[in-house]
């Protein structure tokens, strides 16, 4: 209870910050100033944005479908905040550390799609209807390269624990039970004889473990894009056409549960990519001879220094990505439906299935 | 005619390029919004010289200097004014109220020499209706009718955008008022005496 009530202040302070970020950062790129007016720089305008919401009335259209209408943000929101459960946020700072996590994390995720679904059917909105149709073609087909990539993590470390392929992914791996005896090679490949175990920092990340998970980074990192409905992959909710698409109909309090949804997704698919890919609450700098930055930046597992390190280094790595999500939102246009489909299917899909089958045999040569 | 097909770059090498060069150019303005443009009059040096940066001009904080010569709002000179009714007959939209009275006595000249023969107990400009077209102010005669630099004057209540320039309160138009009944009955009964003797002679 304890660690659901800590996650969801946190993710609610976070989203708070993105709303802002995105406001300010989006204006910047375009040569304005964005919000200046409430508080200093404008930095309380997301807080009195959500205040507003949660006056406003909540309306539900009379032809609408009410009970459906009525739980779609709820399943939505309830689906993505399911996901933060298996986080690993510092070393021994879990919300439920369970052995299946990445699996898990893929099946509660997709369930977004169903509330998605039923809040465009339910809405009996013609614009929220396609919005919806549109929103679940493009997340049930990035699913695959999304799923495909990080397949390839799991090969490449063998585990479905994200706290283990936290572990593999830094000086402290041999902490971790069951780990004691690993060790990490440069590129993974025991042949160049150059041992990383200990020298730790950024030579442990997954991507430099195994360069090849850099294109399946790239690959989720697109792919996630989509299932978070951001742009360059926003159609489900283009404002030119379709009015914003599945939420067109919601105000108030379900309105802003559902732009917490979405930006809670933002940070799931960054806090995931992290995890995933880029070595975890895991320092970037290495122990390089005596001078051990890796252990000065690191703390002690299990203390105070460990998880606040740990926090640090995860949340910095988190907003680098989110940063990333804002700049591309601002900078390319949106694709059209035919194109989204081309570069799943007929792109990201093909790539990934060689990446899974190049990391397949980058793991023989680990061994 | 005959259509030659458009060469297009192609190639994931030539994409990427692309992308990460659309990337550079908002990084670019990202970096550049440290600066912010200054508010300055079109003639400064500076004005054309800031490329880079923020151009918002945060408006009722700071603003752009208007010219001199500026024509916003409206604003009339009463002692000059000769009541000639010129500016509220072009008014395109009927936006100016006048009421003459004339007066019984000399009241004096305008500043260019022309001799004042009336009063004006209303002299109204309604300038929310006004279109700032500035016709009346080219048929005044005596050039007390002029455009001023004065651009930002909103109201809470509408009825405030109505501007009375008459210089009489309500009762010295009563009496100007009264003054000329009291002229034009004495001259009627001076009339009337005249045309009487006449009669009788
Ligand atoms: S500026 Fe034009 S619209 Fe305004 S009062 Fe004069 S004539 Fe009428
Ligand atoms: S045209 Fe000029 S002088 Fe004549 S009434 Fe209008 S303001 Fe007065």
């Amino acid at each position: 209870m304890l660690a659901f009530l800590l996650t969801l202040g946190a993710l609610l302070g976070v989203v708070i910050v993105l709303a802002y970020a995105e406001r300010k950062v989006a204006a910047f790129m375009q040569d304005r100033v964005g919000p200046t007016e409430a508080g200093p720089q404008g930095s309380l305008q997301a807080v009195a944005d959500v205040l507003k919401l949660l006056q406003k009335e909540d309306i539900v259209p009379a032809a609408a479908d009410k009970s459906l209408f009525k739980l779609a943000p709820i399943l939505i929101f309830a689906a993505v905040f399911a996901g933060f459960a298996v986080v690993p946020f510092a070393p021994n700072l879990i919300p439920a550390g369970i052995g299946i996590g990445v699996f898990y994390l893929l099946a509660i995720v997709s369930l977004d799609v169903v509330g998605l679904l039923m809040a465009g059917w339910g809405s009996n909105n013609k614009y929220a209807m396609l919005g919806a149709m549109r929103s679940v073609a493009q997340i049930v087909s990035y699913e695959i390269p999304a799923g495909l990539a990080i397949l390839s993590v799991v090969m490449i470390t063998q585990s479905l624990d994200f706290q283990e392929i936290s572990y593999q992914q830094g000086a402290l791996m041999n902490q971790f039970p069951g780990l004691e005896y690993e060790m990490n090679w440069l590129f993974g490949i025991e042949a160049l004889g150059i041992n990383t175990t200990t020298i730790g920092g950024i030579t442990t990340w997954n991507i430099f473990r195994a360069p090849i998970l850099l294109v399946s980074f790239v690959i989720y990192f697109i792919a996630s894009l989509a299932e978070s409905n951001r742009a360059p992959f926003d159609i489900p909710e283009a404002e030119s056409e379709l009015v914003a698409g599945f939420h067109v109909e919601y105000s108030g309090f379900r309105f802003a549960v559902l732009f917490l949804a979405e930006y809670s997704m933002m940070v799931l698919v960054c806090l995931v990519a992290v995890v995933l890919f880029l070595g975890s609450w895991n320092t970037p700098l290495p122990n390089i001879g005596p001078v051990a930055l890796a252990y000065w930046t690191s703390g002690t597992v299990g203390e105070v220094s460990g998880i606040l390190w740990g926090i640090f280094w995860l949340v910095s790595k988190t907003f680098i990505l989110l940063f990333l999500q804002l700049q591309l939102r601002w900078t390319y246009p949106r694709l059209r439906v035919d194109q989204l489909m081309h570069l799943c299917w007929k792109v990201l899909t093909p790539v990934a299935l060689a990446v899974v089958l190049i990391a397949g045999i980058w793991r023989l040569l680990m061994v | 005619m005959e259509r030659t097909a458009i060469k297009k770059h192609t190639g994931f090498w030539y994409v990427v390029k692309s992308l990460l060069s659309g990337l550079s150019l908002t990084w670019k303005h990202f970096k550049n919004a440290r600066n912010r443009r200054t508010p300055e009059y079109v003639t400064d040096e500076n004005y054309f010289k800031q490329a880079d940066g923020q151009v918002t001009l945060k408006y009722p904080y700071e603003a752009i200097p208007v010219p001199d010569n500026g024509r916003y709002r409206l604003h009339n000179e009463i002692d000059d004014c000769i009541v000639c009714d010129l500016c509220a007959k072009i008014c395109p939209v009927n936006c100016i109220t006048i009421e003459s009275v004339k007066a019984t006595e000399d009241i004096g000249m305008t500043s260019d020499g022309t001799k004042k023969r009336l009063y004006a107990p209303v002299f109204d400009i309604d300038m929310a209706k006004c279109c700032y077209c500035g016709l009346c102010t080219t048929v005044c005669p005596t050039d007390c009718l002029t455009m001023t630099p004065v651009y930002d004057f909103p109201e809470v209540d509408i009825k405030n955008m109505v501007y009375h320039f008459t210089d009489l309160t309500p009762e010295q138009a009563e009496e100007k008022k009264q003054l000329f009944a009291k002229q034009q009955e004495e001259m009627a009964a001076a009339k009337a005496a005249v045309l009487a003797a006449r009669k009788k002679a």
